[in-house]
């Protein structure tokens, strides 16, 4: 039975709203329990009243896909003594405080492997998430958490490449729902950004072939990159850039100004593209 | 299990390591609920392009006339099927024969699967190889064959392994390899492989990543399974030309799974006791060890659902071993595919077991064991004891022991620092 394109009615009104008001989506990420649990929980704050969609990183020991400023964010998460239940709970906050924001949980195969694809599904739809993003597990291996996050009504996001070949392209198009996150980078999170008419055309042949929105992140630093790229793509995803506000600033509360004041540049930059 | 590749491994040869083999995963790789594909999307072409190139290679007799020269005019093969009879005498019980994969070229069992990756890698068009290196015995087995085909070679290693086997930091060096230094995580042999993915995910258009060990995401752990069979079809025939028969039990350490797959899959269709050795640590209950299989539970890291020491929320746990080759929180898929099977039957050597069969074997027979192979040597001589004397053990010795002197000397309490 073909699944309905997007399964969560917050991010299907997310993203008809940001249509309506002619410009993409501003989706923030960080991750949950950087620096610590108290603080964390301020930023995700900060950042929810800014973006459209917030992504909230479950940390993991071994994030293969992410660069040096992901990783540290993950260490200095699970080193302040973050667990899966307290990724729960922060969500679950931002979500009391932001009934129409879309939130992700995106991470790794393995932390909701070991609770049980069934038990994650349902606790992440207790806390109000509206998807799930997991970087290594491609559509092929989808049989071990499709069925759990379809039953709890969970979007299983799915990525593509760079160097995604046609078939791929298809192949993700037809199991992804919520959105598809195009990867605008053979490298990395928190490297250097693709050539854009390159990002450009493959963004246009992803959106011929599906009907999922696509949303564009890796490498999207500066206001002016988030501009341009949100000329075409139903989303512009900021993380590395968000999480390095945390690692620069000196105390919470600069953590805080920092994050509010790169949040809003992003935002403005994203709705004044046209 | 699927079927769906007969064909494609039963190249005929004269040469006596190309026997018709089975145990084919299936066509996305995985071995029962275990192996698979489970990497970032980035990954996945590059990764379907090494699993297109390696079928087509292996059915094509040029790639194999090529490799098996290799093997046996640079690498040195075949390797010799020992029978150790001053070590059998002395530790009583069955017969104990040695698979010598120390005597190959570079001192490990290492370099038959880095021949035939880098033959891959060059039939592929690349010009550079990466890999990811513990004891550092892959690492400089792939700086070899990046040196012998011209090719730029970085190699990721963890600060820590890069500290206790300096020899063979020096030795990569020296064959023109760039040593990359991994601080992330442990720092030893699972942030080395999470560091060479991430290299690898940014330069996949023009490197080859020549992964040291049967795990993995598909096709590595079937790829690097065929790439060491050689040894254990080799002691098949040496064993049945110098015994008459075939042994009782086979035995190989596990850090991956490499020498371990090598070695016991020939043997798989046979009635043979197929025995894997953990590296037990300060104990299995000290939890200071690397036993995946003894100790972890299924999961899914570098690529591929199997065995791992994890804490009960998924977070990889930091393991230990006296041997760097072994100190990896992971095994390969398929021997958590027959272990599950009742195919396998698993067994632990502590530190100090490793460290006395090292010093059993050197001077009864004058051989110097690598400190991983000193794990199967250990466990082959408990389990020779328990048998009698017409019975016989195979034990695979993957490696020799020059790069372990220093830790094994301050083991002794002959150089300062005893740790
Ligand atoms: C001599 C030797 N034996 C065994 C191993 C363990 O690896 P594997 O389990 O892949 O054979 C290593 C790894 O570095 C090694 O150097």
């Amino acid at each position: 039975m073909k699944q309905p394109d997007i399964r969560s009615a917050r991010l299907r009104r997310t993203f008809e709203r940001c249509s309506n008001e002619g410009r993409s989506a501003l989706v923030g990420y960080l991750t949950a329990g950087d620096p610590d649990i108290a603080t964390s929980l301020e930023l995700l704050q900060t950042l929810a009243g800014q973006v459209d969609i917030l992504e909230i990183g479950m940390p993991f020991s071994d994030p293969m896909a992410d660069g040096p400023v992901i990783q540290a964010a993950s260490e200095r998460a699970l080193e302040a003594g973050t667990h899966i239940g307290d990724v729960f709970a922060l969500t679950r906050r931002v979500r009391d405080a932001h009934p129409d924001l879309g939130i992700v949980l995106m991470g790794y195969a393995n932390v909701p492997y070991a609770m049980g694809f069934d038990a994650f599904a349902e606790k992440a739809k207790a806390c109000g998430a509206d998807g799930v993003l997991m970087v290594d597990i491609p559509p092929e291996e989808g049989g071990i958490c499709d069925d759990a996050l379809a039953g709890q009504g969970l979007d299983r996001i799915l990525l593509l490449s760079p160097t995604s070949p046609e078939e791929r392209i298809r192949l993700v198009c037809e199991n992804a729902t919520g959105f598809i996150y195009y990867v605008s980078l053979t490298g990395i999170t928190g490297a250097d950004m693709g050539d854009m008419d390159d990002i450009r055309a493959r963004v246009e042949r992803i959106k011929s072939l599906g009907r999922l929105p696509v949303c564009v992140g890796f490498g999207i630093k500066t206001p002016e990159q988030a501009a341009r790229v949100a000329a075409f793509a139903d989303g512009v995803v900021v993380g590395s850039h968000f999480v390095s506000q945390i690692a620069h600033a000196a105390n919470a509360c600069e953590m805080r100004d920092c994050m509010s004041s790169s949040a809003e540049q992003m935002r403005r930059a994203v709705a004044a593209a046209t | 299990m699927s079927t769906s590749r007969p064909d494609v491994l039963h190249l005929q040869s004269d040469i006596a390591y190309s026997l018709p083999i089975g145990h084919m995963p299936d066509a996305g790789g995985h071995f029962g609920r275990f192996g698979g594909r489970f990497a970032a999307e980035t990954l996945m072409r590059p990764l379907k392009e090494i699993e297109d190139a390696f079928f087509e290679a292996w059915n094509d007799p040029a790639f194999h006339a090529e490799r098996l020269d290799l093997l046996k005019n640079y690498v040195g093969r075949a390797t010799p099927l020992y029978h150790a009879r001053r070590l059998s005498e002395e530790n009583g019980g069955a017969r104990i024969w040695l698979k010598r994969e120390d005597l190959n070229h570079t001192g490990a069992h290492k370099i038959n699967n880095t021949i035939g990756q880098g033959l891959l890698a060059r039939r592929m068009g690349k010009k550079k190889v990466l890999a990811e290196t513990g004891a550092g015995q892959h690492g400089v087995a792939t700086a070899t064959v990046a040196a012998l085909f011209g090719m730029q070679c970085d190699i990721y290693m963890g600060r820590e392994d890069v500290e206790r086997q300096m020899p063979n930091v020096l030795r990569m060096r020296l064959l023109g390899a760039n040593v990359i230094p991994v601080d992330s995580g442990t720092a030893t042999l699972k942030d080395a492989v999470n560091e060479a993915l991430r290299n690898w995910v940014a330069s996949c258009e023009d490197t080859f990543y020549i992964f040291g060990t049967a795990a993995g995401p598909h096709p590595f752990p079937l790829m690097v399974r065929q790439f060491h069979t050689v040894i254990g079809q080799e002691a098949r025939a040496q064993i049945i030309e110098q015994a008459g028969r075939l042994p009782d039990a086979v035995v190989a350490c596990v850090g991956g799974g490499s020498n371990a797959m090598g070695m016991l899959h020939p043997f798989r269709d046979d009635e043979v006791r197929l025995v894997a050795v953990e590296a037990a640590g300060h104990g299995l209950d000290s939890g200071e060890h690397a036993a995946s299989l003894a100790a972890g539970k299924p999961g899914i890291l570098h690529g591929n659902l199997t065995y791992l020491l994890e804490d009960d929320e998924g977070q990889i746990q930091g393991t230990h071993s006296i041997s760097a080759g072994l100190d990896y929180p992971g095994v390969g898929p398929e021997l958590a595919f027959m272990l599950e099977e009742g195919r396998l039957q698993l067994d632990a050597a502590t530190d100090d077991e490793a460290l006395q069969a090292l010093q059993l074997l050197t001077r009864t027979e004058g051989i110097i064991p690598a400190l991983e192979s000193s794990h199967a040597l250990a466990a082959g001589l408990r389990i020779a004891r328990d048998m009698n004397p017409d019975q016989i053990v195979v034990i695979n010795l993957s490696g020799r022991g020059d790069k372990d002197m220093n830790t094994v000397f301050r083991h002794l309490g002959w150089m300062e620092d005893a740790s």
